[in-house]
């Protein structure tokens, strides 16, 4: 089985393990549940860390709150704040607040890493990235790196660990719209590659692999696609067991510029 | 001397009695106005003004806009339809700030900024759809379930008339319609489980003159559509404006979906008169036909589409016709005297249904379901609320459509609670529902919008005009055979009516999700369009 089929077998099991609610006796969907951590991720993480687990006292990936219980009492609090807190209103939709609430539910659930490898080293993870991974030559961390590919000086916030290590062993099986590689062709045969920023019927505002901030005109074009297939290479081949270890420890660690 | 009489006659009648129902009846002769919702009372959006060509429109020059004067709330939208009376444009900036300007140079006269009650519960923006005029009042729905009257001169409340608790969730999003002496209007907040109605209210003084149940109460014929006491919170919302036939007498209304929206199995039977069109006497209120496009609802496709009457050769024959571009993805026409089925065809991708029976009615091959279902088109529909438009000239059906959408519908059991939402599930879709984020880095096949021109004797598609991006644009076409449109990429088109072709577009720099109005002032005619949070109208150089 191939390590892709795995990885998706992984998420499936960890979706269908999803709780229903014992308070109100249904669950959510995988889509819902999808679209809640797309939403966590701009909403929630930079406070509440990846896991949910940064705020001390607070853990919402455990599936316990303290001042709720009901997915109603959670969708309240999402929209209204909690006053007297650092919890602040949001201008969500029921339905907004209702797959973050979806999210929330499945993290209890889902796996905090997807292999047994063996402890990392962050120290040792870091001079991989810096060297042998070459991670810099498309990455910023920091002040180092550069920018053509995500940043990930605070990818330890953004993301939690099973998702940086499934970034790493098969990088094309997720790829986020942010992250979205494009190519394309110029009528003069000019190939022009870049990650999309932004798009309308007439133009593609991408940042190519140049690091330029570039707007590109359809009629100027011969071709252009967006890619299913990350420029980021598959790490599986090229890392030891232990070194995947070491730079999922040190990326995990990476908690922005202090 | 005699000239300057007869002057200070004419302006003293024009002040006295600004837009008597004649004109709207006969809108069609006035084009220099724009005078209801979709232009003329048939619902076609079609202006007879042709000062601007497709030989000319490349020389299309912006003359004025208009920004909001607060600070856009975030749930808001300006979906608001101007209305155009001698000179004089009014809009509504959302929620509820009604303006009238200057149309030639968008300076304002007055504003009138209504405060809505903080309880006001909207599913999906705090939007208004336009006001309506009658002689010297303008008449708006309000977002916490009002209808007000104002006077057209100064913006002074004349009377306000409750239409449902807003608590309860009942809103008035739709621009109500002028028929007679009568304000046609009814409530929004279907998501919320109201029970919805279509009134007609006296203009003059507000009072309630007859009420239609669109969710029919025990006693009424329909009731029987439904079982379990669901009728109770049934939905079968007014969110977009009708139609009037003045020869048949007969108001035309779409409805909206039944409640909840995604679990059908709390609501056995056809839930009449959810997601149907209804065809009512003008004078009474009473039922003259119905028709439901998609009978027992389960994936949100309510019909709160602009019924377009067309008088059409049909068959060889003359015949008064209704066109419905349905969310549902299938477009309908009916015969708009009886009722009957004429013909239904697909406009988009759809897998709920693989067909429409020889009576109309789909043959279902999809569901909402708990462990959630693939289905196209998304919830949001192949079309909603934008309006479409029809060119006697042309023939052509113009539908502002969303292509190879999908949503994943999921029912789940949700008790009804007053104020909260009632919907029984959820869609969970890529393309954002309600307003675009300020970028676009979706994948083509996830779906895109599109102007279709659309036969309406054959349910053909003649030429589409593709977008990147979906679309919540009303078109409008000319009788110089001119689409003007919009969409979520900001961009404003005016297209070939005949062939597609784009023969001009400005930048707006935000979504249009309004329909266009033309009008004229001193023989210019002008085009405009809402956008993000201001309104732009252009002329020729």
């Amino acid at each position: 089985m191939a390590l892709k089929s795995i990885l998706f077998s992984l998420v499936l099991t960890a979706v269908a393990a999803l709780p229903a609610f014992p308070q109100e006796g249904h669950g959510f969907t995988p889509a819902e549940i999808q679209r809640g951590g797309i939403a966590y991720s701009s909403f929630c993480v930079n406070c509440h860390g990846p896991d949910g687990d940064q705020i001390s006292g607070v853990n919402l990936g455990s599936n316990q709150f303290r001042r709720a219980q009901s997915d109603a009492e959670l969708i309240r609090i999402i929209q209204k704040g909690i006053p007297g807190t650092p919890m602040p209103p949001g201008a969500y939709t029921d339905e907004q607040a209702a797959v973050l609430v979806a999210y929330l539910r499945s993290m209890a659930t889902s796996p905090r890493s997807t292999r047994k490898g063996p402890p990392g080293d962050p120290s040792r993870g870091k001079a991989l990235v810096e060297a042998k991974g070459q991670c810099l030559n498309c990455h910023r961390i920091g002040h180092q790196g550069t920018v053509t590919g995500p940043d990930l000086t605070s990818i330890g916030i953004t993301r939690r660990l099973a998702e940086i290590e499934i970034a790493l062993l098969d990088p094309s099986i997720d790829i986020r719209p942010e992250n979205r590689p494009v190519r394309a062709v110029a009528k003069d045969g000019t190939k022009i590659a870049g990650t999309l920023l932004n798009q309308d019927t007439y133009t593609i505002q991408i940042l190519d692999s140049n690091a330029t901030l570039r707007s590109l005109y359809k009629t100027n074009l011969r071709e252009y696609e967006f890619l299913k297939v990350s420029p980021m290479p598959n790490f599986r081949d090229r890392l030891s067991e232990q070194e995947i270890s070491d730079v999922v420890s040190y990326l995990v660690s990476l908690k922005g510029l202090r | 001397m005699l000239r300057r009489i007869v002057f200070t006659l004419l302006t003293a009648i024009t002040l006295t009695a600004q837009t008597p129902f004649d004109r709207l009846v006969n809108a069609e002769r006035d084009p220099a106005n724009w005078l209801t919702y979709s232009g003329t009372l048939d619902g076609q959006r079609y202006s007879r003004l042709t000062q601007i060509t497709p030989a000319n429109a490349k020389d299309l020059e912006l003359k004025w806009v208009l920004q909001t004067r607060a600070p856009a709330e975030p749930n808001s939208k300006y979906e608001a339809t101007s209305l155009v009376s001698n000179g004089v444009l009014y809009t509504v900036q959302p929620p509820n700030v009604v303006v009238a300007l200057d149309a030639a140079n968008g300076k304002i006269f007055w504003t009138y900024p209504y405060n809505p009650a903080p309880s006001a519960r909207l599913c999906c923006g705090r939007i208004n759809r336009g006001l309506a005029i009658l002689g010297n009042t303008l008449f708006m729905g309000t977002i916490d379930g009002n209808l007000i009257a104002l006077d057209a001169r100064d913006g002074h409340t004349m009377w306000t008339t409750p239409i449902g608790r807003p608590e309860a969730g009942y809103s008035v999003t739709v621009a109500p319609l002028i028929v007679k002496d009568k304000v046609i209007a009814g409530p929004a907040g279907g998501e919320y489980g109201i029970s919805g109605f279509l009134s007609a209210y006296s203009a003059e003084t507000g009072k309630e003159m007859w009420r239609f149940n669109t969710i029919p109460q025990p006693g009424e014929a329909g009731h029987e559509s439904w079982e379990n006491d669901a009728w109770k919170h049934g939905g079968g919302s007014i969110w977009t404006t009708g139609s009037y036939d003045p020869a048949l007498n007969l108001i035309y209304w779409g409805i909206g979906n039944a409640s909840p929206d995604w679990n059908g199995d709390v609501r056995p039977g056809d839930n009449l008169y959810t997601s149907s069109v209804i065809a009512l006497d003008a004078d009474t209120g009473k039922l003259k036909w119905h028709f439901q496009f998609t009978p027992h609802d389960e994936f949100d496709f309510d019909a709160t589409q602009v019924p377009v009457l067309a008088d059409l050769i049909w068959q060889g024959k003359p015949r008064k016709v209704l066109l419905f571009a349905n969310r549902n993805g299938f477009f309908y026409v009916l015969d708009r005297q009886t009722g009957e089925f004429l013909l239904g065809k697909p406009f988009a991708k759809v897998t709920w249904a693989d067909g429409l029976d020889a009576k109309g009615r789909p043959n279902r091959v999809g569901h909402s379901t708990p462990e959630g279902s693939l289905i196209y088109p998304e919830n949001q529909g192949a079309t909603n609320w934008y309006n479409p438009a029809y060119s006697p000239r042309t023939g052509l059906f113009y539908i502002p459509s969303w292509l190879d959408t999908h949503s994943i519908n999921t029912s789940r059991v949700e008790p009804y609670k007053e104020g909260n939402q009632y919907g029984g599930g959820s869609a969970t879709h890529e393309v954002p529902a309600l307003r675009p984020g300020p970028t676009n880095k979706r994948l083509p096949e996830v779906g895109y919008g599109a102007i279709q021109a659309l036969d309406p004797k054959t349910g053909a598609i003649k030429w589409h005009f593709n977008m990147m991006d979906v679309t919540d644009s009303g078109v409008l076409v000319t009788a110089s055979d001119i689409v003007f449109a919009g969409g979520r990429e900001g961009y404003f088109y005016a297209l070939d009516a005949r062939t597609g072709a784009p023969l001009w577009k400005a930048m707006v720099g935000g979504a249009v999700s309004a329909g266009p109005t033309s009008y004229a002032v001193e023989g210019k005619q002008y085009i405009s369009i809402p956008a993000g949070n201001a309104i732009f109208t252009f002329a020729l150089r």
